[in-house]
């Protein structure tokens, strides 16, 4: 890991940081009280929580009726929102995973915050087939539990019987993995801590951690392993969302090429989800010197790759609407573009194949107040992108005798509304209680692609480690230092 | 349709090409549910007079859970039951819809389409006789005869 970079490339971590500057940095925000922003902000999406509980307690008491859902369209914004959050949650293990496995290093100062999101929006996805069933209390009956009813199983054949298993894996493995990255840096908040219930909390979450070199090796053993079975996931989970409408018989849902499109979608809305968050987190936090302009770029070019491919696969849902010659097929998607719901469609169009395009520029993927206007248009998009696919699909199926419209109700509103209130609720949390980067791994870069760490004589670091031996990982950074001596 | 069973996601609803699938949205037969007094008005399930005319043979199902035309399953048992305290097999027009034995027209037929002595089975075999979208595939249980044209 410690192989100098070459020259022409940009250093990952600007400034001249020691590893105890890392430290501080990271920990600061962790010690230190919240400013007056902080809580306004957390008092606005509690706020916005309370009132989706409401409409989620409302919902579950009264019944689906109050949601604008009629005979036709069965499903609305209730599994829009659940596939829109499930896309969020993607980019966290891309990072994490997959961007391990290739061995790129720019994954360490977001990987910890996107993973959190990931957790957390999939979460959200979690909420919306619970509570879109007519009969919540039995939900249970989506698992396959021993019973006593004759006795009776899911319907294996089901593809929302797949998606059960996929996303309780998906979130099982996710927070594994994002908590086995967390031992080292809860070990350093503890080493730390003064005040002893602090310590107390951070010495049970750090699980014992005493930052020896065997400890080290089980832990890139594990990040490993886990990586490797992350990856699949990455790919496997939105492929499965994307059944429940692939082997439906609905023209505009019944389509093979929904599996990689929708883990494109997946990954271009998650990682616009990380910009949205990281440009907030970098600026609050202070932490630009970590989360820099080369990340962001960086992620940019993911954007405009993925939604490359998304527009890709617009265009060739279109093409196969004409060439295959299925004129119920063909009306879905005129319909699409030119029925009553062609303002979604237009959304849809520009916000995802249009404005990833203007990444092309340099100036613009480097430029902060563009990438943030981007990455939430992004994620205008691909709501539009799931409401397009879903509701424009089936209120004009085969008999025009059961087409409809759909209207939301205040409800519809309420509760997509209270889950980004839940997720901003639990996202600040995390950031006022966690290290938001993966300190200690972002250590193991400073010497090789810091900006200062090149340059910095050995005996610099060495003298700020002896400094510091408190901390936790102390021992295993001297031993790096001394190796390279 | 198993009432019993489902859970309410609809997804039966949302494939279905026909849209025949009706979903209970509220649990419409509560006489005591206040958010919605307005049922009383208009749904006689929330009076106790009209509660009476409900089929006692059929479950009265719950909200959050599917319907569709069960082809008057307990019609079909009773049939069935009664063809085997007979000893027989269930003979032609010994079960009856609900639909068939009202239709004035004599527009519908109900029989078991796997027994040839059935007039369903005469019906199914007429060159007229298509089933809706059957393109689609899904191999319904209801057959339409094409109306006469003199072309």
């Amino acid at each position: 890991m410690h192989i100098v970079e070459a020259e022409i490339r940009e250093p990952l971590i600007l400034g001249e940081k020691s590893y105890n500057d890392i430290t501080e940095d990271v920990c600061k925000p962790v010690e230190g009280e919240a400013n007056a922003m902080w809580y306004l902000v957390f008092g606005i999406a509690s706020l916005m929580a309370l009132w989706g509980l409401g409409n989620i307690l409302y919902t579950v008491g009264v019944g689906i009726g109050v949601w604008g859902l009629n005979k036709t369209v069965g499903w609305a914004w209730d599994i829009t929102n659940f596939v829109w959050w499930v896309g969020i949650g993607h980019a966290g293990t891309l990072i994490s995973a997959v961007l391990l496995l290739f061995r790129q290093r720019w994954r360490m100062a977001i990987n910890r915050s996107a993973e959190a999101m990931t957790i957390f929006a999939v979460m959200m996805a979690a909420l919306f087939p619970g509570i879109h069933m007519g009969r919540i209390w039995q939900a249970y009956w989506v698992l396959p539990l021993p019973n006593q009813f004759g006795s009776l199983w899911p319907n294996f054949n089901s593809p929302l019987l797949w998606d059960v298993f996929a996303i309780s894996t998906y979130f099982s493995v996710s927070l594994v993995f994002w908590y086995i990255g967390l031992i080292p840096d809860f070990a350093t908040i503890r080493d730390r801590a003064i005040k002893p219930f602090q310590k107390k909390i951070y010495a049970g979450l750090a699980f014992g951690w005493s930052g020896n070199a065997k400890h080290w090796n089980r832990f890139e053993e594990v990040s490993l392993v886990l990586a490797g079975i992350a990856t699949p996931l990455v790919f496997s989970v939105h492929s499965i969302v994307s059944m429940d409408f692939a082997t439906s018989v609905i023209p505009g849902w019944h389509t093979t090429i929904f599996p990689p499109y929708f883990v494109a979608g997946a990954v271009f809305s998650g990682f616009a989800m990380v910009l949205t968050l990281m440009l907030i987190i970098r600026k609050v936090l202070k932490l630009e010197d970590y989360l820099t302009l080369k990340h962001i770029e960086y992620m940019n070019i993911i954007v405009m790759l993925t939604g490359s491919m998304v527009g890709v696969a617009y265009l060739t849902e279109l093409f196969v609407a004409w060439y295959a010659g299925v004129e119920y097929e063909g009306y879905a998607f005129l319909n699409r573009a030119t029925g009553p719901y062609w303002w979604a469609y237009t959304a849809m169009m520009s916000c995802n194949v249009i404005s990833p395009q203007l990444m092309w520029f340099k100036s613009i993927r480097r430029n902060l107040v563009i990438t943030f206007i981007l990455s939430i248009i992004v994620n205008i998009g691909m709501w539009f992108e799931r409401f397009v696919i879903i509701v424009t699909s089936i209120h004009r199926d085969y008999l025009t005798s059961s087409w409809t419209q759909f209207h939301p109700t205040f409800v519809d509103m309420g509760v997509f509304v209270g889950t980004i209130g839940i997720f901003f609720v639990l996202y600040l949390l995390y950031a006022r209680t966690f290290p938001v980067l993966a300190l200690n791994e972002v250590k193991t870069i400073l010497r090789a692609t810091g900006e200062f760490g090149v340059k910095m004589p050995a005996a610099m670091i060495v003298d700020k480690v002896e400094n510091n031996s408190n901390e936790g990982n102390s021992s295993e950074e001297g031993n790096n230092v001394k190796e390279q001596e | 349709m198993t009432y019993n069973r489902c859970v309410g996601t609809r997804y039966c609803a949302n494939n279905c090409p026909y849209k025949v699938r009706r979903f209970n949205w509220f649990q419409y037969d509560d006489l005591n549910i206040p958010a919605f007094p307005d049922f009383a008005k208009v749904n006689f399930q929330q009076d106790d007079l009209g509660r009476m005319v409900l089929n006692p043979d059929v479950v009265v199902r719950s909200r959050g859970v599917m319907e569709k035309c069960s082809m008057c399953v307990q019609r079909v048992q009773q049939g069935k039951l009664q063809a085997k305290i007979d000893g027989t097999t269930v003979q032609d027009q010994a079960i009856q819809t609900a639909c068939s034995s009202s239709c004035p027209t004599s527009g519908i037929t109900f029989g078991d389409i796997n027994d040839k002595s059935h007039k369903i089975s005469e019906d199914i075999d007429n060159e007229r006789s298509y089933f809706l979208m059957e393109e689609v595939g899904t191999q319904p249980n209801v057959v339409y005869h094409t109306k006469v044209r003199n072309v």
